[in-house]
């Protein structure tokens, strides 16, 4: 979730990156995040409706970073994970709070609001999802 | 009495630790006499993702939780804080939008040293009490910085709570309010200026306990309640010591004071200790419990809010993660590891 240069684009998707908001076919019930434009799977028959994601989820895999780009330096070594959400959609985001060797494939985990990266020192501060196990959050 | 009630509560602090034996060793000071005299023993640090906005939105979440309604029915969203990450924008903005309270509410930052927490609280009581919103969200939340060496580093330290206040379902009212203010130049900070300064001993007799003092035996004598009333009493609590001491100077048993008393553990989380505090107890309080909560702020006030808890608290207090779970999920860092967490050290 690095976030480089405009703020109109960050400020755009504050909704999904704040919130986990996302959307939902209503035609076939699938979720979608980032939120779709068109439903994959229906097109124009597909009906999208806004949608909060729980933020509940399991660590599908995951990998240790410890060549951090710029925005994370200082936070290395961290964990990158395929979170999938307990809705269907997964997302690959930081899991927070944790020390690497604790992080296993199948840990349960839950939606955290965390700085992501900030634009220098007299810049915007980035916000967005991070995860942190549910257990011992 | 007031209609306006705690309709949901949530806390946060964040996972780190620095124990006072870590920072006076550094200093070459004696860790004894520190913990001995402060009663304190170790105190939170955030993480380097983590600032008073975020632990305002994790608080605010768990306030959510506990009060089972949809965050667009807040009407106001106030943001007590002496160390925001801006100057310019409001941090109240963040947090509304974090939660999904926008747009149509308002929403302001508030700034009275430790006091900004329970001052965001009185005044949603005030707005539910008025008639003008329906539901106003309170927060208190800090990631407050002491001068390395000086005597605030060992307590210093970062954490928040949030209220949920409404008229509906409340799992306990808020029976009485009184506050207390002068001007008293105790501790300060001036702009741009990295860390605060703070007039020492002076801080204790004319500062912190004539206000405490002052509006605790006020809330009591306006609402005609006696000290024996009290199941449970909350002070700010800048250190382990100046709570006990103030309660004791009240008449009020020291056993009353403990549950509350997170400052030995977590340290001062400035404008969220006070709200804090009073989370934790309501993580214990039983129906029919009553409550006495009061902060202070430098500069200096206090508020004091006498609270009732009500039935409902069983039912919602489970619904998101207790004081305790937060305190005791921790994990010990360096002096070192302390200085970078809290970019003291230039890149």
């Amino acid at each position: 979730m690095a976030e480089q240069g405009s703020i109109p684009l960050i400020w755009r998707r504050y909704p999904q990156r704040y919130r986990l908001e996302g959307n939902k076919c209503e035609n076939c019930g699938t979720y979608f995040f980032p939120p779709r434009l068109v439903c994959p799977n229906c097109r124009r028959r597909g009906s999208l409706t806004k949608h909060v994601f729980s933020g509940k989820g399991v660590v599908e895999s995951y990998t240790v970073v410890h060549v951090p780009p710029d925005e994370m330096a200082g936070q290395e070594p961290y964990v990158l994970a395929l979170v999938r959400l307990e809705e269907g959609p997964v997302v690959t985001a930081v899991v927070t709070d944790v020390d690497p060797e604790d992080v296993k494939i199948g840990t349960r985990v839950r939606l955290a609001f965390r700085r992501i990266s900030e634009q220098g020192e007299s810049g915007l501060v980035c916000y967005g999802y991070k995860f942190a196990p549910e257990k011992g959050f | 009495m007031l209609v306006a009630g705690i309709v949901g509560y949530g806390a946060y602090v964040p996972r780190y630790r620095i124990k006072v034996e870590e920072i006076a060793r550094v200093w070459n000071k004696d860790p004894e006499a520190i913990k001995k005299g402060l009663n304190l023993l170790e105190k939170s640090v955030p993480g380097l993702d983590e600032d008073s906005v975020t632990i305002a939105v994790e608080a605010s979440r768990n306030a959510l939780s506990r009060a089972g309604i949809s965050p667009e029915k807040i009407g106001a969203v106030f943001v007590g804080s002496e160390s925001p990450p801006y100057a310019v924008k409001p941090s109240a903005t963040i947090v509304a939008e974090a939660i999904g309270s926008v747009p149509v509410m308002m929403a302001a930052d508030l700034e009275f040293a430790c006091k900004a927490g329970t001052q965001a609280v009185l005044n949603c009581i005030g707005l539910v009490d008025s008639g003008m919103i329906d539901y106003g969200l309170g927060v208190g939340s800090d990631t407050s910085q002491g001068r390395p060496g000086d005597a605030l580093e060992y307590s210093a330290s970062a954490g928040g709570a949030a209220f949920i206040i409404g008229k509906k379902d409340a799992l306990a009212e808020v029976e009485e309010f009184y506050s207390y203010t002068t001007d008293t130049p105790d501790f300060w900070r001036k702009e741009g200026q990295e860390y605060p300064r703070h007039g020492a001993r002076f801080t204790g007799r004319p500062a912190y306990f004539k206000h405490v003092l002052s509006a605790s035996k006020g809330v009591m004598e306006k609402g005609g309640y006696s000290p024996s009333d009290f199941d449970y009493a909350v002070f700010h609590q800048p250190n382990g010591k100046f709570p006990l001491l103030a309660a004791k100077q009240l008449g009020i048993p020291k056993e009353k004071v403990l549950p509350g008393l997170l400052s030995p553990v977590i340290g001062n989380t400035y404008s969220g200790a006070t709200l804090l505090g009073l989370a934790a107890v309501l993580d214990r309080a039983g129906p029919g419990d009553l409550i006495l909560a009061t902060s202070y702020g430098s500069g200096a006030g206090s508020d004091a809010m006498v609270i009732r808890v009500t039935d409902r608290i069983e039912e919602k207090r489970d619904k998101a993660p207790k004081v305790e779970e937060y305190v005791s999920r921790k994990k010990h860092v360096t002096y070192g590891e302390y200085v970078k967490l809290r970019r003291k050290l230039k890149v």
